[in-house]
């Protein structure tokens, strides 16, 4: 490739990564050392550090998306393994993908129908004797919900590393003398490590910030990242120290990036 | 004789309407090296995979020193396997691998570290036990495979192609080691591969396979003086092969003459082929010979010329000659007569050998 056929390639990334990643991101960054008057200041970082408020806030982001992460990974794991050895496992996969066509609102939505007093599952809970309960509204729904949106961009690639174990190496651990759970143990969890993950790293940086969740499901009870966000830019109109939070996101995403990427060998995908 | 270690009884293996295994009776002995020879997909892989465990047997028995083991899992089989791609675990270091099925054992470290030493001084990999499986080279990582499983003691070693990965020098090298190593250990070692080559120099007892049957088995001197049909004389080794008729007994017509031969038993003037080995082929004058051919081409192979010839109707012969020819020379051909192995059509292999036993003394035919 010329040097001038590969510029000419480059324009439509180029231009993409500079308005909608460069751009923004260096707008946050220049936000968030402003304050409400359009003063240069330090003062957003020096809140966000000192105040309970916004430390509790981030505590409270980084506990709910471990929590959903872990539930994700604990629901995905064991789906992908099984997926992965059914017959027509491509249409089994992507019916695990389907829901994630469907808009985020439009589930969120749904949910809300299911887990109303008169819904569903508060018809069901009576019908066994045990209901009605307040569904809506708590962290349990906020995180069976989360979790239950993550979960495919957890099984896919898990899915995809045990794809790409070689099947021999199960049978030489067999034929070592291992038991179906020995070689799961020694052999096929640590091989699939990165797949667990890379689907941590698209669960848990997209978890922090949820916040169209938390107000629909949680009901606000649960403030993360996320609402803080939408808070200060659309009704306090502290767009400094929404920049700030952004700014706290950005470093957070990039410290889980660090510690889930595979150093040694450039195994990840 | 003693206890077969291994036994296949009948067995059959069928995938949907695809038969893989035609009924298969194999008897190994203990501290034999025996080898499955044929081209691929001729089954061979898949009795080794049944054998080991990873495959169920449509019908038919797996004997194992005298017990059905059809049904038992692959970890509690006293059998282990080389595979063809090594299979080595990349997660471990070299004696993390080696260790794998001791430790699963639980016997104690000590012990695991003596024998883990012990099997890599055996492969001449003795200083890498901390080293990276990516960090090694395919033969190097072929022999840590072997240590793998040699240091669960089995009393079958079974190996599916595994010299297939390496350069030709290296793979003559292992030919040697793996014969040595066999020996040494005094366990049965079970061969996989379609290298007639390979299999002639190291087995004791082979067993040529085609289309999920076996068509002949003996040791390779038998195989490959004696083969059975035109297949198993075509797959091992070059050879020369011609229609002709059986006169009478010890003496057989083809190409338009009739020659003497050693082989008796079949029917006169039965149709059957004759095989020539390119290297019982001599070169000689007009006067001498048995046979007229006008040279082709010839092909310098460093101990030998490969000389290629039309005789007068129209067949090609192949000849190995220490001498060169000259192209386009009209040449005769001399062989003795029991170079001239003779084939009956569609013959079986029990057949062949009751046939042989008729005529030949039953005392030097086996000893394989």
């Amino acid at each position: 490739m010329t040097k001038r056929n590969f510029w000419g390639y480059f324009v439509p990334y180029g231009l993409w990564l500079g308005l909608f990643v460069i751009a923004p991101v260096a707008l946050i960054v220049y936000q968030s050392f402003f304050n409400l008057d359009h003063q240069f200041t330090f003062a957003n970082y020096a809140d966000y550090f000192q105040s309970g408020v916004y430390l509790k806030m981030t505590l409270n982001s980084v506990w709910y998306a471990f929590l959903i992460t872990l539930f994700t990974g604990l629901i995905s794991y064991p789906t992908a393994y099984v997926l992965h050895q059914l017959k027509h496992r491509q249409l089994w996969l992507l019916l695990v993908i389907l829901p994630t066509w469907i808009n985020i609102l439009l589930k969120a939505y749904a949910f809300i129908g299911l887990f109303s007093q008169d819904g569903l599952a508060n018809t069901f809970l009576r019908f066994i004797g045990v209901g009605p309960h307040q569904l809506l509204f708590t962290n349990a729904s906020f995180i069976f919900v989360a979790t239950y949106i993550q979960i495919p961009f957890m099984i896919l690639p898990i899915y995809n590393a045990l794809d790409d174990l070689n099947p021999a190496l199960v049978n030489a651990s067999r034929d070592l003398g291992a038991t179906h759970w020995q070689t799961f143990r020694h052999v096929i969890f640590p091989l699939t490590l990165p797949g667990v993950k890379a689907g941590i790293q698209a669960v848990f940086i997209p978890s922090l910030s949820l916040f169209m969740l938390t107000r629909l499901i949680g009901g606000n009870k649960v403030i993360t990242l996320g609402t803080a966000i939408e808070e200060h830019f659309l009704t306090t109109m502290n767009w400094g120290m929404g920049s700030t939070i952004g700014v706290v996101l950005i470093v957070a995403m990039i410290i889980v990036m660090q510690l889930t990427t595979d150093h040694t060998k450039g195994a990840a995908k | 004789m003693s206890q077969p270690i291994i036994e296949l009884r009948h067995v059959t293996q069928k995938y949907g309407a695809q038969t893989i295994l035609k009924n298969i009776n194999l008897t190994l002995e203990s501290g034999q090296f025996y080898t499955l020879l044929g081209p691929s997909g001729c089954g061979k892989t898949t009795i080794l995979r049944t054998i080991g465990g990873f495959n169920q047997v449509t019908s038919g028995d797996v004997l194992f020193a005298g017990k059905r083991i059809n049904d038992l899992p692959a970890n509690r089989r006293n059998v282990n396997t080389v595979f063809q791609d090594y299979a080595l675990f990349p997660n471990m270091t070299v004696a993390e691998n080696v260790a794998f099925g001791l430790t699963l054992k639980k016997l104690p470290a000590d012990e695991i570290a003596d024998r883990v030493a012990q099997a890599l001084k055996m492969v001449q990999l003795s200083d890498f036990g901390s080293r990276d499986i990516t960090a090694l080279s395919g033969g190097q990582q072929q022999r840590i495979a072997i240590a793998r499983a040699i240091v669960m003691q089995p009393q079958v070693l079974l190996l599916d192609e595994p010299l297939s990965a390496l350069d030709a020098k290296l793979r003559r090298a292992m030919q040697y080691e793996l014969r040595d190593l066999q020996q040494r250990l005094g366990i049965t070692f079970l061969f996989v591969t379609h290298d007639q080559e390979e299999a002639l120099a190291m087995s004791d007892e082979i067993f040529v396979m085609n289309h999920g049957e076996v068509l002949q088995s003996g040791s390779p001197v038998d195989i490959y003086d004696e083969p059975i049909n035109h297949f198993v004389a075509d797959f091992i080794g070059e050879s020369n092969i011609l229609p002709g008729k059986m006169v009478a007994d010890y003496r057989v017509s083809f190409d338009g003459h009739e020659f003497d031969c050693v082989d008796a038993g079949i029917p006169d003037h039965e149709p059957i082929e004759i095989v020539l080995r390119p290297e019982d082929l001599t070169l000689t004058d007009l006067a001498h010979a048995k046979l007229r051919v006008t040279i082709d081409t010839q092909l310098f192979r460093g101990d030998y010329y490969e000389i290629s010839a039309t005789d007068d109707r129209g067949h090609d012969w192949l000849i190995h000659s220490v001498r060169p020819a000259q192209d386009g020379a009209r040449v005769g051909l001399t062989f003795q007569a029991d170079d001239l192995h003779v084939m009956r059509l569609h013959e079986k292999e029990a057949e062949f050998d009751a046939r042989l036993e008729t005529y030949e003394g039953t005392e030097n035919h086996d000893q394989a």
